[in-house]
């Protein structure tokens, strides 16, 4: 991969980061805008854990990372801290692979 | 304290007389972060770190040089995108569909961009660049399950940071390490990513609003993982805000994640 390449990504990874923060801007502290910005996370974040669990290559997939998720969303409903959530999840995905 | 409204705060039991809300909870905006929550993104980031180390074992195997692994942890500074780029490449790919498949995979960073600035909003366009940088999954999930904006703005630089320093010595040892790692998955680690993301949805789970948000963004991600590339579920998710604003009544207070006001 050449420094060009790499330097590319870069500029282009830091561009997508930059764009609300720079264009939003004081304007982002009103009305709709909030509303949006305060909103984005609460679909973003089941979608980060729908695809960080379930997807595969170009497919879905069901394996072990699924007990996980059992696992943490049991922890997180009995109000467990965060360290025992990620913790469990972590531990009961790795028992499932480790026996099967 | 805000922990009324974190994961880690315990039940009182039933039969007791019902917790006061918390001294400081009309100086909410202006709370600063709680204890167990820097606690967190040290968990956070031990976990990000271990799969820095697994980046860098990846990238030198895929050809890179320990320069550029590393190069590319700081610079591009996002993990999704920079496991596509050596996994493309490493298994042959072009490198036209590996930065193609990272730049997918970065889109969503654009969202945590636009979800952050009202947090940031009042402070100069140069600290705002620089806060660019660590706009990434963990420092937004973080920043924005804190229902205060300082609380937020301190969380989300805290989490940017403990992320930027692990996932960069990771990066380092795997680079220089190479074979001589484990492998993070036998240890369950990518479990533990949707984990901490399940514990930081929860504030925002609230309100019919984010219910709403969040039923949608899931099923928008599960419908397009087979039918679209690396990272557009994610990106797509982002529309499931369109239902909730269209259909559901806005909370009391729309800066606050947990919904707390409505529910005190």
């Amino acid at each position: 991969m050449s420094w060009w390449a790499l330097l590319a990504l870069a500029a282009a990874a830091y561009g997508l980061k930059a764009i609300g923060l720079v264009v939003l801007g004081p304007r982002a502290v009103e009305g709709p805008a909030l509303r949006l910005a305060a909103l984005l996370p609460a679909a973003l974040l089941p979608a980060l854990v729908v695809v960080n669990t379930f997807a595969g290559d170009r497919r879905l997939e069901l394996d072990a990372r699924a007990v996980g998720l059992a696992v943490a969303v049991v922890a997180t409903w009995r109000r467990a801290p965060f360290v025992v959530v990620v913790g469990a999840a972590a531990a009961s995905t790795a028992l499932v692979r480790a026996v099967s | 304290m805000d922990d009324g409204d974190t994961p880690g705060a315990a039940r009182p039991p039933a039969d007791r007389a019902p917790r006061p809300p918390p001294p400081d909870a009309g100086a909410g905006d202006e709370a600063p972060l709680a204890g167990t929550v820097r606690r967190d993104i040290w968990v956070l980031g031990a976990a990000v770190g271990i799969f820095g180390v697994s980046f860098g074992v990846l990238a030198t195997t895929a050809g890179l040089t320990v320069a550029q692994a590393c190069a590319m942890s700081v610079l591009v500074f996002t993990g999704a995108s920079q496991f596509a780029v050596v996994g493309v490449i490493g298994s042959g790919g072009s490198l036209g569909s590996a930065l193609g498949s990272a730049l997918m995979l970065a889109a969503r960073n654009a969202a945590y961009g636009v979800a952050m600035a009202p947090t940031l909003a009042r402070r100069s366009l140069g600290r705002r660049l620089l806060a660019a940088q660590v706009v990434i999954d963990e420092s937004t999930a973080m920043a924005t399950a804190r229902p205060g904006r300082r609380a937020r703005e301190q969380a989300f630089w805290l989490t940017g940071i403990a992320v930027f320093v692990c996932w960069n010595v990771g990066t380092a040892l795997g680079g220089l390490a190479g074979d001589a790692v484990g492998d993070p998955e036998a240890l369950g680690l990518d479990a533990a990513f949707p984990a901490g993301f399940v514990a930081l949805a929860v504030p925002h789970l609230r309100s019919t609003r984010g219910r709403v948000a969040a039923v949608c963004g899931a099923a928008i991600a599960l419908a397009l993982i087979p039918l679209a590339p690396a990272g557009l579920p994610i990106v797509a998710a982002a529309l499931g805000v369109i239902p909730a604003l269209l259909f559901t009544a806005p909370p009391d207070d729309p800066t606050a994640a947990s919904g707390a006001v409505e529910a005190m």
